[in-house]
């Protein structure tokens, strides 16, 4: 096999669109159009609950960071602070990008906004990459937002926890769009009309580090970026720990949701954070389900599903292994067993781009 | 001219909410507005080729089910990213307990 080209203007691209692997029809659980109707039901109340939740708890434990500043009792309210930033904004960025958290559209773009600013995330470009992720789920040379790359690198992944790639892919792209310029992968995806957007985003975004930065340069301190920016790389691993499960070490080139994407049992906590994306087989087969009723879709789907991992740990247990024999055969990917009840794997309609199956 | 075609029955589609309609090789979303009305539009998302059949109808907004993209069912225009182009619409109307569509 010819190993991987991830560029959106290359050879697997190009088959992708040959092979019919490219917007693809997915397989889909049977769920009664009544009962998906009362699952895509928006609300505003569960998203603005946690959104105040967010807030307050955002400001409060700034707020005592910087009181307690630069003294190291200062340093739990940060990490808290910074969790909330760099990967609770992760999420919201996310469901606001679906268009579900909310019912009111400019509670929707309101957040959007700022969690993009948050995870340095164009709101623009990143509403048409993450399209093309639901178009095309970890089908290689299409999907812009492959977390984890085969053979998997690392020292990459682990240097996201503290969002060293992430970021600084997000500041600079942030300055290159700010100078005029559009990457030219990401302008296979976003219409020339919405081209200008972006622009204006970037530039800006650009003022306020300007300011923040500013700001610490004239106090001598970096508090000022303590609260806007730095927390993008303390405060990202919990998203990184949740988002690296979402589908790795699972098959690429499929097109069912079952085979590429995994659903994790979490603490409440966590589910706070990640806004119940651990539900996340279900949030790729019904996208326009809201957060709030993923655990009742997952509920009514699960008999046709692979069993939910157990927990994170249990989750990286399975993950990581799986990730390490990747590097040395780029093909293997952990196929799970999927209960009686299922009706199976839908490899035919991607028979010709799957690997070897773990046993 | 051409004729009215008999889609469905109007107990088939509940209000606000939208069922799909295929004829002559092509796909239709017949919708009942909240005020129970029906427009016919494309059956098909002018961004992928997405039955709107399997989204969601918040008001006179048809919501792709795919990337919630939106449109106007009344005008088929598209009102939300990711959609840009809008949809074909062609009148509807009910009678005698079925829903009549003027396509093609
Ligand atoms: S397919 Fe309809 S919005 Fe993308």
């Amino acid at each position: 096999m010819p190993k991987r080209d991830y560029s959106l203007l290359g050879a697997d691209a190009r088959r992708a669109v040959e092979t019919g692997l490219a917007a693809a029809d997915w397989y889909h659980t049977e769920v009664a159009r009544k009962d998906m109707k009362a699952l895509m039901q928006r609300a505003n109340s569960p998203a603005i609950r946690d959104t105040i939740v967010l807030f307050a708890c955002m400001i409060a434990f700034a707020a005592i960071g910087i009181a307690l500043w630069p003294s190291l009792w200062s340093v739990p309210f940060w990490l808290a602070y910074g969790v909330l930033y760099g990967s609770s904004m992760d999420s919201r960025w996310h469901e606001c990008s679906h268009g579900t958290a909310f019912k009111t559209p400019w509670m929707n773009d309101a957040l959007y906004n700022i969690a993009s600013f948050c995870m340095v995330r164009n709101p623009v470009t990143w509403r048409w990459s993450h399209a093309r992720h639901h178009t095309d789920t970890y089908i290689v040379g299409r999907d812009p937002e492959i977390a984890i790359m085969r053979p998997p690198v690392f020292f990459k992944l682990i240097a996201n926890f503290f969002g060293l790639f992430d970021a600084w892919n997000g500041w600079s792209r942030m300055l290159l769009n700010a100078s005029g310029k559009i990457e030219a992968q990401e302008a296979t995806f976003i219409p020339a009309s919405e081209q200008p957007k972006v622009i204006r985003v970037a530039r800006i975004w650009v003022l306020i580090y300007a300011a923040t930065l500013a700001l610490a340069l004239a106090m001598h301190s970096i508090l000022p970026l303590m609260v806007i920016g730095l927390p993008r790389l303390y405060g990202a691993w919990h998203h990184v720990m949740t988002g690296l499960l979402q589908h790795g070490g699972l098959a690429d080139n499929v097109i069912d949701h079952r085979l590429n994407s995994r659903t994790v049992y979490m603490n409440r906590v966590s589910r706070f954070i990640y806004w119940n994306m651990n539900y996340h087989v279900e949030h790729h087969m019904f996208p326009m389900v809201p957060y709030h009723a993923l655990p009742r879709l997952h509920a009514m789907i699960k008999h046709d599903l692979p069993a939910p991992n157990r927990s994170i740990a249990q989750a990286f247990a399975e993950m990581w292994p799986a990730l390490r024999r990747q590097l040395a055969s780029e093909e293997y990917f952990l196929k799970r067993a999927l209960p009686a009840t299922a009706k199976p794997y839908r490899e035919d309609l991607h028979a010709a781009a799957l690997g070897t199956a773990a046993q | 001219m051409s004729q009215w075609i008999d889609a469905c029955a109007t107990d088939d589609v509940e209000e606000e909410d939208v069922i799909r309609f295929d004829h002559g090789g092509k796909t239709f979303a017949i919708y009942r507005s909240p005020d129970g009305q029906w427009f016919c539009t494309d059956g098909l998302c002018s961004h992928e080729q997405v039955h709107l059949a399997d989204g969601l109808v918040i008001d006179y907004m048809i919501e792709c089910p795919k990337h919630n993209g939106q449109f106007d069912y009344r005008t088929g225009e598209a009102k939300r990213a990711p959609v840009c182009i809008n949809l074909a619409t062609y009148p509807a109307k009910a009678e005698g307990g079925r829903v009549l569509v003027q396509i093609g």
